[in-house]
């Protein structure tokens, strides 16, 4: 009963929520984890631009508050956004926050939905962007599949 | 429009307080918060100016147990009021599923509770959505003002200023002293599931 009840809930949701089918999002926990978690990144948030956190990744030593981080996150890429609208550029598709010991880097990866990655000031920005770079381009072909 | 994540088996629901600026919106969800501190696992988070005014948004997110095995998440939002902040306001909507309207009963509000209802109105519309279509529950506040005197509206103008069309649930509230804050909260979260269900099955 359980799991024709998740079945349901799973391809009705889809279809009206446009959200991911278990498969998807096991397969983006997988690339967000060997790309960049494994690479010395500190945390991973997942988000749609409502704010809420799709899904999460640490490096097991953080004790981040994921739903304020998802609905903060979501508040100040919309503000961004809708500045990039107001100079006349259709978007901003990168932002960038630099902090003494840890810094965050944004994403845009779909129409509805950000990458947020925080890392060390050990790890390079530079690795950092190639490392998301390919994630995105990752989880679009998940998306469009 | 809910986030269903099927792997956690959560279900996330957006609910914004909307309404005139000093309406009481942030105090609802202090009212909410202090009140089931204990059972509130995250902090509220409140964007504010130097002098306590909504800069972009309160958040307040909690858990109500678990339907069809699926964890519900309700996620409380507020605008800012003042009128300058439209742009901000518009942002804070996005995938909105419930609204409480909050208005305030002080007499010289009245045409400002009107003009943030047209433009909640005009707001939603840019997100493509239909306040008429919306799980929307009004709330008449700072009713503790008429018991000191306070030149009020009374709640049958407040009923044909903004509930003679939609004619969605009203509730007189004191949000300062949490009266009917729980009331309008249970509605409105019973309104956007019923909603989100029938969108559903």
């Amino acid at each position: 009963m359980g799991q024709y009840i998740n079945i349901a809930w799973s391809s009705i949701f889809r279809y009206y929520y446009k959200m991911f089918n278990q498969e998807q999002l096991n397969a983006i926990d997988t690339i967000i984890k060997s790309h960049l978690i494994d690479s010395g990144v500190e945390n991973v948030i997942y988000i749609d631009m409502a704010g809420n956190s799709i899904t999460q990744h640490d490096n097991g030593n953080s004790n981040l508050d994921y739903m304020a981080f998802a609905a903060l996150a979501a508040g100040n890429f919309a503000a961004v956004d809708a500045m990039a609208k107001l100079i006349g550029e259709s978007e901003f598709s990168l932002l960038f926050h630099k902090g003494e010991k840890s810094s965050i880097h944004f994403s845009k990866v779909t129409e509805d939905t950000i990458l947020i990655t925080m890392f060390p000031k050990s790890i390079s920005l530079g690795i950092v962007r190639l490392k998301v770079s390919k994630v995105v381009t990752e989880i679009k072909e998940i998306c469009s599949a | 429009m809910a986030l269903v994540n099927v792997k956690t088996k959560e279900v996330k629901v957006k609910i914004v307080y909307y309404g005139p600026g000093r309406g009481g919106k942030t105090t609802n969800l202090e009212y909410i918060n202090n009140t089931y501190r204990d059972q509130i696992k995250s902090e509220m988070v409140s964007l504010k100016t130097q002098d306590d005014r909504t800069l972009f948004f309160d958040f307040l997110p909690f858990d109500i147990g678990r339907i069809k095995g699926f964890k519900v998440i309700i996620q409380l939002y507020t605008v800012p009021g003042q009128v300058k902040y439209n742009a901000t306001r518009r942002l804070v909507l996005k995938g909105v599923d419930g609204i409480v309207f909050v208005a305030d009963i002080q007499k010289f509000q009245r045409k400002r509770n009107i003009e943030s209802l047209n433009q909640l109105y005009e707001n939603l519309k840019t997100h493509n959505l239909d306040l008429f279509d919306l799980p929307l529950v009004m709330q008449y506040n700072k009713v503790d003002l008429r018991n000191k005197g306070e030149d009020s509206i009374p709640t049958k103008i407040l009923q044909q200023d903004l509930n003679s069309v939609l004619r969605v649930p009203a509730f007189e509230a004191s949000a300062l002293g949490g009266g009917n804050v729980m009331k309008t909260l249970k509605k409105i979260i019973s309104m956007t599931l019923a909603s989100i269900q029938d969108q559903l099955f």
